[in-house]
């Protein structure tokens, strides 16, 4: 049984608790506006990208690229994209879970983010580079990113990479994903079976021949590249407002829970107290009658 | 057949034009492109430069960023950095963004940075284009473009 000064100690820590969540709850919120409306914006330009990138690799014919080739060495690379702090509730650890799944020999690990690289140093996983991203994202940041995954796989080393990253859905939802990022025509493909038949119908269509201006290869050759950077750019404000989100909810929940602690803990100290007074009422109510 | 087309402008921050169009210029890489309803399919690269949209017998002007269009005979889609109507721009902000990236660009730096101070500049340069040809009249189309 805790004394009424161990509860009154107890209840003056939990409000200060209270404070710092609410104080960060705040502070989330206010990031979280701006990285969902980041988000949400750069939406319509990847999609359209897309679009535009399925309809023209599927009719311009006899065309290669070297991010539209197919390797063979058994590797693969995965973007873990995480973020740099904790107390955002199950958001890094939903991510750090699908990445244990992965296979420990073949996967080498990019990470951005220094939960992921925590994570894939702790577990002796093959880290072959670690990225920040600023808050917000910078699209400098992620060509860096893309760059690094398009000479790995340009030279050979990967047979394909991927993306773990958190989509965001609604401030009470994040998903974790697996994208395919390279070669270029399996993310294509993945794109158009997801997002209904306007992408799917424009994959089969090979009708229409289009022409280049200047040429297919100049065309392609610069759009190829910026697709990819936009790409990662993209997941990299997804994740921005997912981490926002999450850390936002998550202390909300602690603050209200808090509260709750408080109320509860408050009732209890006061129940302890009245006992108190009855008690040295009632002592002094008998001493009374027996001098009486 | 029908006379008009649809137009996309898509930034990375917005949607910034979507429409049924006339007409439209667009700064090619190769020289300026004028399109109209039921173009060939072509996929071009557009460099930094004035996009005019025609729409029922009025002109409108946009300062574009590098980019990407595609055209189909019924859809034009432009993939830009930035796309600013004319009374949008703001020619002060334009100008100092031209003076701080020909500084930059003054100075030594990596081939990376050079590039992006380029761009940079290539862009403001387009809208201080776009904003002098069109002072006289962007009064008018300006208040025009707000009602949307």
């Amino acid at each position: 049984m805790p004394s009424p000064r161990d509860l009154r100690r107890r209840i003056k820590s939990v409000k200060n608790t209270s404070q710092i969540t609410k104080a960060m709850q705040m502070v989330a919120a206010s990031k979280m506006r701006k990285a969902q409306q980041g988000a949400l914006a750069g939406r319509p330009y990847a999609a359209l990208m897309n679009t535009v990138l399925a309809e023209v690799t599927a009719n311009v014919g006899d065309f290669k690229h070297p991010l539209l080739e197919k390797h063979n060495t058994g590797k693969r690379a995965v973007i873990l994209i995480s973020t740099d702090r904790g107390l955002c509730g199950a958001l890094n650890s939903n991510l750090m879970r699908e990445a244990a799944r992965l296979d420990k020999e073949t996967t080498l690990f990019i990470c951005a983010g220094r939960k992921g690289s925590q994570f894939v140093a702790r577990t002796k996983r093959p880290l072959v580079a670690e990225f920040t991203y600023k808050d917000p994202p910078q699209f400098g940041e992620a060509r860096a990113i893309a760059k690094f995954v398009q000479d790995l796989f340009t030279k050979g080393e990967v047979d394909r990479v991927d993306v773990l990253f958190t989509r965001f859905i609604s401030t009470l939802n994040q998903k974790m994903e697996l994208r395919p990022l390279l070669p270029v025509g399996e993310l294509l493909a993945v794109e158009a079976g997801m997002n209904g038949d306007r992408k799917g119908a424009a994959l089969e269509r090979t009708g229409v021949e289009y022409l280049f201006e200047p040429s297919a290869d100049g065309v392609l050759g610069t759009l190829l590249p910026h697709y990819v950077n936009y790409l990662v750019f993209q997941m990299l404000l997804e994740a921005r407002a997912s981490e926002h989100s999450a850390r936002m909810v998550a202390m909300k929940n602690a603050t209200d829970n808090a509260a709750q602690l408080i109320k509860d803990l408050t009732i209890e100290y006061n129940k302890m107290r009245q006992a108190t007074i009855t008690k040295e009422l009632l002592e002094i109510a008998s001493a009374q009658m027996a001098t009486a | 057949m029908s006379t008009t087309f649809k137009l996309e402008i898509v930034t990375p921050e917005a949607v910034a034009y979507s429409e049924q169009v006339d007409m439209v210029v667009l700064p090619g890489t190769e020289g300026e492109l004028g399109v109209l309803a039921g173009h060939e399919p072509l996929m071009t690269t557009i460099v930094p430069g004035e996009l005019r949209i025609t729409k029922d017998g009025e002109e409108t002007a946009m300062a574009v960023g590098p980019g990407f269009a595609e055209i189909t005979g019924e859809a034009v889609r432009i993939l830009a950095d930035m796309a600013l109507r004319a009374d949008e721009i703001d020619e002060a902000a334009a100008v100092e963004a031209r003076q701080r990236a020909e500084q930059a660009l003054a100075q030594k730096l990596s081939e990376e940075q050079v590039a992006t101070v380029e761009a940079s500049l290539q862009k403001a340069l387009a809208q201080i284009e776009v904003k002098r040809r069109h002072r006289g009249q962007s009064s008018a189309h300006g208040q025009h473009s707000h009602q949307k």
